[in-house]
């Protein structure tokens, strides 16, 4: 019995082909863009999990001290004292074509550091810890290098991340010229008993629990939400496809259903068999998406890497290896979303009585009736999301607000629309045009689950947009401001340094010397920079909030300029005392954007930074010369020098860099906010088409009261148009409000800097004309279906309707 | 003569039907008159219906609907009949939900340029539904839908009225209602019925009737 009454529900797949494929390939979009972004958090999470765990900062407690470098009398006063601490010494240096982090261990005491050297089995031990000592980094790293001469041999290992090079810490002061310091001391797990306490025999030193999550996945979690937001947005749009045509399929099969409960089937066997059916579609689906989302994710992981590389300096592997629990979740998903698509048609069923007829409207679902009952649930909802924000701090409180927001907005748009409609049908001219309205509002029910992925995607297209738009705006601008430099020449020894700035400076208007010490503040590391009294800084520097004597105060050594970041995230604005070392403590006179970068920066005069940071390296410096003559003095100190083309670069090139950074850095939510366009126009089209047997009884009547099928043709063109263009209208201010959220919120949260919103009108209109068009080619296809049909066909809707 | 139909043919493609629905039929109808179309299901009477009324064509013949050779229409040709010397009625009334009775009512005439208020006033009056007006169609009872059908053919002042099986959803008082007002309206405003019917109680109340058996006038 269950054979057979399965493989008449099942019958209806083969007369509905279309139908099959829309809801397969809904599914399997929906499940592809979903796993894409799993993939793509997966893969980073691991990289930097990895990460930590070779580098052993994640399960021990560290040392650093206030002032960025920890003496070595500290470390010596440790050992002596029976604490078992090993000590690492980190910089950044440039190797061949790329700045990499150098990290000195000590091999002997360092938890893991000895598994590398255990790696190379034909390497002495002698060798890593003897000058010139070994170089290990991952074969990505190294081919990143390029085939230039390093400072000591290198040797690639798989159990690096990418961007990291491991040494013996000897060779690291060497390579990095900064003998005698320690970054940080690993306070390794295994102490002897009776220890003197911390906070006796190094008072100076601040000791850092160990980590529950690396920096690196705390500066990353915002990027890697707004990653998942997007997916789950898109995973939503892709639903809205699947709910329209499920909901279709178990309608049209109402008197399937009916006559198999009248032959005896149980309704509890039906509704098996139909969950069974689900799950099997679900599967296929499921399987396509993932095919689709490692494609996805495939392409888009390059640009991930290095905009976290970029951005964060988060070590991410280019490469994308798959778990078995990214399949399993991406099955799970396409099955839970089946079910959700498919669970009102079943209760529907459940609730439907033996002998109802089949109809075509209810599956549609809310109708023009119940638009006060969806009003009231998006206003709700848009409540709950401000609720969410007042409620939770930080990132969770704003993706809250974005999501009642969105999901309101979303519930509201069919009301909204029906409003409009009415109000034109009312104010309509002709007998064409006021049919036209009032069909058109008529028709809102079918395609209003389309209409509102629609809203969705238009607005986080507008939304994201905006940001990107007026964050490039600004960061374009403040790259102006900042790099005010003409030259800016990096050098490879502190010595060599000092000759490059005696030859400068009869050559150039100024030299100024770019030299900073590293720090912490309130527990995050802190770059503390010294500059020179120079007129640059004073009329270039991007403050966004100051003193009136501001460059006084800071030249004099009482004051101190701050980044945005830390004056955020410390709460620290001009006029609040803020302590940089024990013995140094300043007033805070302006705060400066600071784009790109996820730490806290302060500026002190040069003077204050080299009496109270110890070891503060002189080898780069911004040179001042009219650009005219830039290029020359940039090739003359190349070869008076033997210096690499990387070493002396201009304005214009870094400005490029920084641009190209920023670039990468949108360019995987530009893709997303592309596809999640085109599933919400493939939306339109799959509710256009499932809607197209629905339509005929609506226009043969006015075809049969002489209106040629050319001319309808055309109507339903225009309407689809209609529709799309005013979603479209009304995703503007939508798309707006999320662009206030993301800048003003989500913005300050994640990087700790607020951006200017700019608005771009152009932009709406370019998209409102693309949504039109999307409009019109969804409905192209039924439309010629309408144009082509033959009278009888038409004729069957006034002989045939039951 | 308004409506002449000679020796007309008609078949559907890929029914897999070889013998024609309709097989050389012909009739004819003068302005003013009732005629009516009785026959079994299948027989191809609402055929012949929807091909007088420009909504079909046929494979040969020629049906010739106040002077104009119907065969030699396109299709925006055939429309513009539709919008002016005929209209339909049809049995599932097939009115505009989306509009309300008003509306309904005075549609074709408007689509057709021959928006008469005064005479769609008198209509609604006379057809009982000046109450309804503002309703939409779900609004209303089947007899009540029908009535709104006929009024919004009648509202074009058409020369010939189409109607096909226009009481068959209806119960018998209604369909008595509806047919009484049917006639008393074209009867007043001089435009020719050609009705379709099972029923051979309806077809004896109109001037002629005319029976349909397998494609041919019996």
């Amino acid at each position: 019995m269950k054979r057979a009454a399965f493989m008449a529900l099942l019958s209806y797949w083969r007369r509905q082909p279309g139908q099959l494929v829309t809801l397969l390939l809904g599914l399997a979009l929906a499940t592809g863009l979903w796993s894409a972004v799993q993939a793509i958090n997966d893969q980073a999470r691991s990289s930097y999990a990895l990460a930590a765990e070779q580098l052993g900062a994640r399960s021990l407690a560290t040392l650093t001290s206030a002032t960025g470098a920890i003496p070595l009398k500290r470390y010596v006063t440790l050992r002596r004292a029976g604490w078992q601490v090993s000590p690492v010494l980190e910089g950044r240096v440039r190797l061949g074509n790329r700045w990499v982090t150098l990290m000195g261990v000590d091999f002997l005491s360092h938890p893991t550091a000895s598994t590398m050297q255990e790696q190379q089995p034909e390497l002495a031990p002698v060798d890593v810890l003897t000058p010139p000592g070994r170089l290990f980094a991952h074969p990505a790293t190294v081919d990143a290098l390029g085939p230039g001469k390093t400072p000591a041999p290198i040797l690639r290992t798989d159990g690096l991340p990418i961007g990291i090079v491991l040494t013996d810490i000897a060779t690291a002061e060497r390579i990095l010229g900064r003998a005698g310091q320690i970054s940080r001391l690993l306070v390794l797990s295994d102490q002897p008993r009776d220890l003197p306490a911390l906070s006796e025999i190094v008072p100076d030193l601040t000791l850092t629990a160990p980590q529950r999550e690396t920096d690196i996945s705390r500066l990353t979690d915002s990027f890697h939400m707004n990653l998942t937001a997007f997916g789950f947005l898109s995973f939503a749009v892709g639903l809205f496809i699947v709910h329209g045509t499920i909901g279709l399929a178990f309608e049209q099969r109402r008197g399937t259903i009916r006559t198999l409960r009248a032959l005896g089937v149980p309704l509890a066997a039906i509704s098996r068999l139909l969950l069974i059916e689900l799950m099997g579609l679900a599967l296929v689906s499921g399987a396509l998406g993932l095919v689709m989302g490692y494609l996805v994710a495939a392409s888009l992981l390059p640009d991930v890497s290095a905009t976290l590389r970029g951005l964060y300096g988060a070590p991410v592997q280019g490469g994308l290896s798959l778990r078995p629990s990214w399949f399993v979740s991406g099955l799970g998903m396409a099955m839970v979303g089946a079910l959700i698509a498919g669970g009102q048609g079943l209760g529907t069923l459940y609730r439907l009585p033996l002998l109802s007829a089949p109809g075509q409207q209810r599956w549609l679902g809310a109708s023009l009736s119940q638009m006060p009952v969806m009003a009231t649930a998006g206003a709700i909802c848009i409540g709950l999301g401000g609720l969410g924000l007042w409620l939770f701090e930080g990132l969770l409180g704003g993706f809250a607000l974005l999501a009642g927001l969105m999901l309101g907005a979303a519930l509201l748009l069919p009301p909204m629309l029906a409003f409009v409609l009415g109000q034109i049908a009312r104010r309509a001219k002709g007998v064409v045009g006021e049919w036209f309205w009032a069909d058109l509002r008529s028709t809102l029910p079918g395609l209003s689950l389309a209409l509102m992925a629609l809203l969705l995607a238009l607005a986080t297209n507008i939304g994201v947009g905006t940001m990107v738009s007026s964050f490039r705006l600004t960061f374009t601008g403040w790259l102006d401001q900042r790099l005010a430099a003409e030259l800016y020449v990096t050098a490879p020894k502190d010595d060599i340094a000092q000759d490059i700035e005696a030859w400068l400076i009869p050559r150039s208007d100024a030299v100024l010397p770019i030299r900073y010490g590293e720090g912490h503040i309130l527990g995050q590391p802190v770059r503390v920079y010294g500059i020179a009294d120079h007129p640059t800084y004073r009329n270039h520097w991007p403050l966004i909030d100051a003193q009136p004597d501001v460059w006084q105060r800071l030249g004099d050594g009482s004051g101190v300029l701050i980044n945005e970041q830390l004056a955020r995230r410390a709460d620290l604005w001009p006029g609040a005392r803020m302590t940089l070392t024990p013995e140094l403590s300043a007033e805070v006179v302006g705060v400066y954007s600071d784009y790109g970068n996820p730490n806290g920066q302060a500026i002190v005069a040069l003077p204050v930074l080299l009496a109270h940071f110890k070891g503060v390296a002189n080898r780069q410096f911004g040179v001042r010369i009219p650009q005219a003559r830039a290029a020359d003095l940039a090739d003359d100190l190349r070869q008076t020098f033997d210096l690499p083309a990387s070493a002396v670069l201009d304005q214009s090139a870094i400005k490029a860099r920084s641009l190209a950074v920023f670039e990468k850095t949108f360019v995987v939510t530009a893709a997303l906010n592309v596809l999640t366009l085109g599933v919400a126009s493939f939306a339109i089209l799959t509710s256009l088409l499932t809607l197209w047997t629905l339509r005929l009884p609506q226009v043969a009547p006015i075809w049969a009261l002489g209106m040629t099928r050319r001319k309808l043709a055309q109507l339903e063109l225009l309407r689809s148009t209609a529709l799309a263009a005013l979603t479209a209208v009304l995703a503007v201010p939508l798309g707006l409000l999320l662009a206030w959220i993301l800048l003003a919120v989500i913005n300050v949260d994640a990087f700790g800097w607020r951006l200017p919103m700019y608005i771009f009108p152009w932009d709406w209109l370019l998209l409102t004309a693309l949504a039109s068009l999307a409009g019109a080619v969804a409905a192209a296809l039924p439309a010629h279906r309408l144009r082509s049909t033959p009278p009888s066909d038409l004729l069957k809707v006034f002989s045939s309707e039951s | 003569m308004l409506l002449r139909v000679q020796d007309v043919t008609k078949k559907y493609p890929g029914t897999g039907v070889t013998r024609p629905v309709l097989d050389g039929v012909s009739l004819q109808l003068n302005a003013g008159e009732t005629l009516a179309l009785t026959g079994e299901s299948g027989s191809g009477k609402s055929t012949l219906l929807h091909l007088a009324g420009a909504l079909d064509s046929f494979d040969s013949g020629e049906i010739l609907l106040d002077g104009k050779a119907l065969s030699r229409l396109d299709d925006t040709g055939r429309a513009a009949l539709r919008r002016g010397p005929v209209a339909l009625v049809f049995q599932q009334f097939n009115l505009i939900s989306s509009l309300t009775v008003a509306q309904n009512l005075s549609f074709h005439a408007r689509l057709g340029e021959r928006f008469d208020p005064d005479w769609i006033a008198r209509l609604t009056e006379r057809l009982g539904l000046s109450e309804f007006v503002a309703r939409y169609p779900e609004q209303l009872s089947g007899g009540q839908q029908q009535r709104v059908a006929i009024g919004r053919a009648l509202a074009l002042r058409p020369r010939l009225l189409l109607a096909d099986e226009p009481t068959g959803n209806l119960d018998e008082i209604a369909s008595d209602r509806v047919l009484d007002l049917m006639l008393e309206l074209v009867g007043a405003a001089g435009t020719a019925l050609f009705l379709v019917t099972h029923s051979t109680e309806i077809a004896a109340r109109l001037d002629r009737h005319l029976h349909l058996r397998a494609g041919r006038i019996a």
